[in-house]
């Protein structure tokens, strides 16, 4: 594990509501609306049928109803004795989003965007993926509305995650190959607001995590925080207690915000993991938050990877997911009011957690969540076996057997 | 106040002359280029210039620019150059200069340190396409502190409340977006920014200035009358592109085809 980065004062007007954003987007000083005038219209039109939306028990019922019999909601909470175990300190236990229809928690947010995509009477919804599973969870809701379906993807990630692409073009979607740049997320981020800027006006773009401009990283908030809220409650159901700590990795924040939110009023340590890659040392990372400093990309001012000039710098993790350059604005402001910690782990270290959890819980992993797991396992061996840590096991980890494969050959 | 940029809109108004300004991506095709290609410019018929410091995610730029972007970040121009390159084009021309750049790389060279150090170096006004009017109260009192204009963008998709908010806080012109999309030459120019050009005068007095796209002599044509100066861009990069081993000939064998003068 790397040491966090010495925090920037508090932005002005210090510490606001943790339920943010206020009217212009922003969580303390960050976030906002860093885009094209072209997109402003569409943006805030966006913003008005997402209040509308949450305001429309209908809607809120569509959602509901969809995730139970679609997304196969509520996911259960899972006691890892053997992770337990082997830690030797607190209770590991697992949230298993893992086990939501596509492998991992991007379904949820994929459902709320295109049910409101529909309620916007846009035809076509475009997506960028870095690991697939949100091109696939976009892809699969858009095949059962029969919603044309485009996704942007580097093409070094679509060699690594290659059978994620395969499903999306079952599925029906359009991949999309992004040559440019890094030839991963942050292109494939650029690529699709390129499209989104060209045909605004019949399109809604499905950001895949906590990032973008507002209202993207609230909205993504919201469709994914029925993961902490079913957590919390199967927690205090099961074992009496709320954890003592949650922990979730952190590539543009996601999943993370969605098992944070609700805990925001109680007494536990929320813990973000980045991707430390080869080391935070090497330069070859993607850990915004413990190695970069704020700055604006994709819409939104945030931690940011980037050189002395401004420019944003490649990143790496074994984990396409986490191999990105931001992190949503909430979590810099997480960060910034201590009410998160965010810490970050290697590569090789996110590998051992894959196989740990494999060999002892019968659970293959993805990649990003083993970096969550990676950090669980430290720090429970630290604590008193009454304590208890929730981790957030995002996804699965069959995208990801031909790069484990590759990594212990 | 009198600017450069309003004492030479109202030169042209008078004498019913679009403004041709032509982009050019600092550092491109090579990394001193810069300089000699304004002189050039200005030499062809450009009535101000517009100048890009690359950023490695132009994401409102299509290909072109984006390419252009590449190259001159690989030949190592940073925002220093970029203002070394300005400051040296200063001594060799009297039109208005422009930055045009994406708001993270001055953010983080500091938005008071560069609009000064813009301002020492020549340069009359700022141009940043990811940043709203909306977000702009920091970028804009930076720049009113030393007497920088910064433009704002309209759009076909502008709603009445957007092109109010970019008209109020600009200074110096108003670009006029021609397309629905990215930057890029285009072949034809779309009808419906003369609407939109008509929408801006109800908001200002403000020059409306049309970029994205214009590539031809039929453009400036359709223009003449409606708007106040076209910004032309990726069609001239695309020309440097073509003859990289000379782009100070491309530069001026293109804008006088742009613009023959009379
Ligand atoms: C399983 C899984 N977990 C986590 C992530 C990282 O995204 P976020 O930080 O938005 O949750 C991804 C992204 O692809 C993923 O597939």
């Amino acid at each position: 594990m790397s040491g966090t980065s010495p925090r920037p004062a508090l932005p002005q007007g210090g510490r606001e509501s943790l339920e943010g954003p206020d009217a212009r987007g922003r969580f303390g000083a960050y976030g906002g609306r860093f885009i094209p005038e072209t997109l402003t219209a569409a943006v805030e039109e966006l913003t008005a049928a997402f209040e509308t939306a949450q305001g429309d028990a209908a809607f809120r019922q569509e959602f509901d109803q969809l995730s139970k019999s679609f997304s196969g909601r509520p996911t259960p909470v899972y006691r890892a004795d053997r992770l337990t175990q082997a830690a030797g300190g607190a209770q590991v236990w697992l949230k298993r989003e893992d086990l939501c229809h596509t492998g991992a928690h991007k379904i949820n947010n994929a459902l709320g965007q295109v049910l409101l995509a529909r309620r916007m009477g846009k035809q076509r919804v475009i997506a960028e993926t870095g690991a697939g599973q949100h091109g696939v969870a976009v892809a699969t809701v858009c095949a059962k509305f029969g919603l044309q379906c485009e996704v942007y993807m580097g093409v070094e990630d679509m060699a690594r995650q290659a059978m994620n692409v395969y499903k999306m073009r079952l599925l029906g979607a359009t991949v999309r190959p992004v040559q440019s740049g890094s030839q991963t997320l942050k292109d494939a981020t650029n690529e699709a607001i390129r499209d989104w800027v060209t045909n605004v006006r019949a399109t809604h773009y499905v950001i895949g995590s906590a990032v973008g401009p507002h209202p993207y990283p609230l909205m993504v908030r919201e469709f994914q925080s029925v993961i902490g809220r079913e957590a919390r409650a199967q927690m205090l159901e099961e074992t009496g207690h709320l954890p003592n700590v949650v922990v979730a990795c952190v590539g543009g924040g996601s999943n993370a915000i969605g098992i944070f939110a609700p805990f925001y009023d109680d007494n536990v340590r929320l813990v973000g993991v980045e991707a430390a890659g080869r080391g935070l040392e090497s330069g070859a990372h993607a850990a915004s938050i413990t190695g970069g400093r704020p700055g604006v990309l994709h819409g939104s001012f945030s931690y940011l990877l980037q050189d002395a000039d401004g420019q944003v710098v490649a990143t790496h993790s074994v984990s396409a997911g986490l191999d990105y350059p931001g992190v949503g604005p909430e979590h810099a402001y997480l960060h910034d009011t201590h009410r998160a910690d965010y810490v970050s782990v290697t590569d090789q270290e996110a590998l051992d957690a894959f196989h740990q959890t494999s060999r002892l819980e019968g659970i293959i992993p993805a990649l990003e969540s083993s970096h969550a797991l990676a950090y669980t396992m430290q720090l429970a061996g630290k604590l008193p076996a009454e304590e208890l840590v929730l981790v957030n096991l995002s996804g699965r980890g069959d995208k990801d057997l031909d790069i484990v494969r590759a990594s212990s050959e | 106040m009198v600017t450069r940029l309003s004492a030479t809109f109202a030169r042209l108004r008078r004498n019913h002359r679009l403004a041709l300004i032509p982009y050019l991506t600092v550092g491109y095709p090579s990394r001193d280029a810069t300089p000699t290609l304004v002189q050039a410019a200005a030499e062809s018929g450009a009535d101000a210039i517009e100048l890009g410091i690359p950023f490695s995610d132009p994401l409102a730029d299509g290909p072109t620019i984006q390419a252009a972007s590449q190259v001159a970040l690989k030949s190592g121009v940073t925002v220093a150059g970029a203002l070394e390159a300005a400051a040296a084009a200063r001594t060799r021309v009297d039109l208005p200069l422009l930055f045009m750049t994406y708001l993270n790389p001055i953010l983080s060279y500091g938005l008071d340190r560069f609009c000064r150090d813009a301002h020492d170096a020549g340069v009359d006004g700022l141009i940043v396409p990811d940043l709203p009017a909306t977000e702009s109260a920091a970028l804009r009192g930076a720049a009113d502190t030393v007497g920088m204009d910064v433009v704002f963008f309209v759009a076909p998709t502008s709603n009445e409340a957007g092109i109010d908010a970019a008209c109020r806080a600009a200074t110096g012109f108003i670009y006029c977006i021609a397309v629905t999309g990215v930057t890029g030459a285009r072949a034809e120019l779309e009808a419906s920014v003369i609407p939109l050009i008509h929408k801006v005068r109800r908001h200002t007095k403000l020059p409306a200035v049309v970029g994205f796209g214009i590539s031809r002599p039929q453009h400036l044509a359709a223009l003449q009358g409606e708007a106040d100066g076209v910004i032309v861009a990726s069609a001239l990069l695309d020309a440097i592109a073509r003859a990289p081993q000379d782009a100070e000939d491309a530069v001026r064998r293109f804008l006088t085809r742009l613009r023959p003068s009379s």
